[in-house]
């Protein structure tokens, strides 16, 4: 299939509904609108849903009512929105149902500003919502990965019956970069879909006769059941902890002097900065976490090779994904941190003056 | 033996849970017995609250979902729009619809979704132990106005049916009571007929049952009738505030 020149938000929406998504509900916020006009334009192409709720609150419920029918669903936003949708994603990750949700970060906290950031690091892999429960979150580094994490996050959040976010930001979301797309998915295919969920799903009883009743609920009263379930999700984090976890390594080596980490929008920057110093002839390795939970803790940990001076830890943000590469590198080399916020993305000669006082 | 009563298909064995008395058992079983009626048990879906119907979904017998405090009429469009060959009902307290659920209730009447909602009014938060409920009515005591109802601090109770009464797109909605069993024959006919609608895909339907909570009222169930015949249905007044179905035939 041939490219297409698209913005990111509009080629993550492309290739959701190609991935099966036919259900959308979101309410419009900068820097995702173009995601949501995508898919008021496109969703009834497909005989789809489109909804445009009354706020962030309501959408992600009208998400858990529309997973716990089994099918493909999906929510987006930005910061201050998804701040909203944390209630509905706590209930969904109790309920235990799969959809996809969709973070374009912008600048906070508060109503901040509309400019990329990525300061929800925090409320997308430690929580956020109430109660003991984790998000699969993804994070892309460009246009074709965020379009490609769309059938990914469907397939994580069916395999495992979780939510599962990207995480983005406002840079991703608005820049245009060419795409290749998957085939879509047919109707057929996106009813089988649909139908893996059966067991556990609200559906009609297919004859007369009543069969099941099936109960989307988070709600465990006596503390003993509670225990249990909440050791079951448990049971199924610990899977996805041990088969999820996606990462980029960059010449790393055992010649390495710096092993920079970097998510995201600004791990591009920093990869420039990276290669430029690597072509002037320092060794400098570089760790990208893909997934960013479930995080690459030991994968991180063997990147440090013997002549490692300095783990160097680049966000735009004051330090949110430093404390898991702190946990990573455990106190081998020392770890240090360089961010930038209030939605301004740093340059690749920043980086590069931060990366030299290191030599 | 003849069978003159029974349970109705649409509810599971399980116990209720609700305290003597209460007439949320009542608002349930007139629900599951339009449900029979209609023939829908196999297609029929509903969205417990947060509220003492919390446990809703398991005392319906067919597919449930329990939706976050006052989130249950954006879960129901949430599923009717994914399963348009179901029909779905919220069931729904006060507090949960009239406070911390208002946004949702009013967008999903003014979209028109094709769901039914049951709207138990008992002037107070049950579940939670006796507060102030949107409902209560002025100068009435609750934990939490214990002075009473102060309507220039806090405002009068919300009239929900007047409220929705005020958008283009409901299809039905009618206030009853639960406060005699005349009243209950009444509120069964109203129960039909937002079930039947919903069966033919005639658009969003609204019933409010003006209820009681002896409990958290402090009265015993007789008395509690009497208190909410004196003091509820002159401000909750029971009437028909819209039928589109009837519209069309005349
Ligand atoms: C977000 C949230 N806030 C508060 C509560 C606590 N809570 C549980 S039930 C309830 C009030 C329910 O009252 P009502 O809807 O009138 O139902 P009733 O019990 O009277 O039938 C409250 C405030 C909650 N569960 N969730
Ligand atoms: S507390 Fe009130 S509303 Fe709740 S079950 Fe008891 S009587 Fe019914
Ligand atoms: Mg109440």
């Amino acid at each position: 299939m041939s490219k297409i020149l698209m913005k990111g938000n509009e080629a993550v929406a492309k290739a959701a509904i190609n991935a099966g998504c036919r259900l959308y509900f979101a309410y419009p916020i900068t820097p995702q609108s173009e995601l949501i006009e995508y898919m008021a334009k496109m969703m009834p192409t497909v005989n789809g849903v489109f909804l445009q709720a009354e706020s962030e609150v309501s959408a992600i419920n009208m998400v858990y009512g529309a997973a716990g029918c089994g099918k493909r669903v999906m929510t987006s936003s930005s910061s201050p929105g998804v701040s909203l949708k944390m209630e509905g994603i706590s209930y969904l990750a109790g309920a235990q149902l799969p959809c996809v949700i969709i973070n374009v970060q912008r600048g906070g906290p508060g109503l901040g500003d509309i400019q990329p950031a990525q300061g929800d690091y925090f409320q997308a892999t430690k929580g956020g919502g109430h109660g003991d429960y984790r998000l699969i979150v993804l994070a892309p580094a460009s246009v074709q990965e965020f379009a490609d994490m769309a059938s990914d996050a469907f397939d994580l959040a069916d395999k495992y019956r979780n939510p599962v976010m990207i995480l983005a930001d406002g840079m991703l979301g608005q820049m245009m970069e060419p795409v290749e797309f998957k085939t879509p998915k047919t109707d057929e295919e996106i009813e089988e879909l649909g139908r893996q969920h059966e067991d556990w799903c609200i559906c009609p009883n297919q004859d007369g006769d009543l069969k099941h009743h099936h109960e989307i609920n988070s709600l465990e009263i006596d503390p003993l059941v509670l225990e249990q379930h909440v050791i079951k999700l448990y049971k199924k984090y610990d899977q996805i902890e041990a088969n999820e976890i996606r990462y980029e390594t960059h010449n790393i080596n055992d010649d390495n002097e710096i092993v920079v980490a970097s998510f995201g929008t600004a791990s591009r920057v920093v990869r420039s900065a990276v290669d430029e110093l690597n072509a002037e002839g320092h060794s400098i390795g570089m760790v990208r976490p893909i997934t960013v939970w479930p995080f690459p803790y030991e994968e991180i940990a063997k990147s440090i090779g013997p002549k490692v001076k300095k783990v160097y830890v680049f966000e735009l943000n004051t330090g949110q994904m430093l404390e898991d590469v702190k946990l990573a590198v455990s106190g081998k080399v020392p770890v240090e941190f360089w961010g930038k916020v209030g939605g301004i993305v740093f340059t690749p000669a920043e980086i590069k003056e931060k990366l030299q006082a290191c030599f | 033996m003849e069978v003159i009563a029974k349970r109705p298909q649409s509810l599971t064995a399980v116990p209720f849970t609700y305290c003597p008395g209460c007439m949320h058992g009542v608002a349930h079983r007139l629900i599951a017995e339009a449900i029979d009626e209609q023939g829908l048990i196999n297609k029929m879906t509903g969205v417990a609250p947060v509220g003492c119907a919390v446990f809703a979904y398991k005392f319906f017998n067919f597919d449930m979902a329990q939706a976050a405090h006052g989130r249950a009429p954006a879960v129901a469009t949430g599923m009717k729009r994914a399963r348009p060959d179901m029909h779905v009902f919220t069931y729904q307290g006060d507090g949960d619809l009239a406070a911390i659920g208002t946004a949702e209730i009013v967008h999903a009447a003014n979209r028109g979704e094709h769901i039914s909602v049951f709207f138990v009014n008992n002037a107070i938060y049950g579940m939670t132990g006796g507060q102030m409920a949107p409902t209560t009515l002025p100068d009435m005591k609750t934990t939490t106005s214990p002075y009473g109802r102060k309507v220039d601090d806090i405002g009068y109770p919300i009239r929900i049916c007047e409220l929705l009464d005020t958008l283009v797109a409901p299809y039905y909605i009618e206030r009853v009571s639960l406060l005699s069993p005349a009243d209950i024959v009444k509120a069964k006919r109203a129960v039909q007929k937002a079930i039947q609608y919903n069966k033919e895909e005639r658009g969003f339907t609204f019933v409010e049952f003006v209820s009681t909570c002896p409990t958290n009222w402090g009265l015993d169930p007789a008395k509690a009738q009497v208190w909410a015949k004196e003091n509820m249905l002159p401000f909750f007044k029971p009437g028909l505030f819209r039928d589109k179905g009837a519209e069309v035939k005349s």
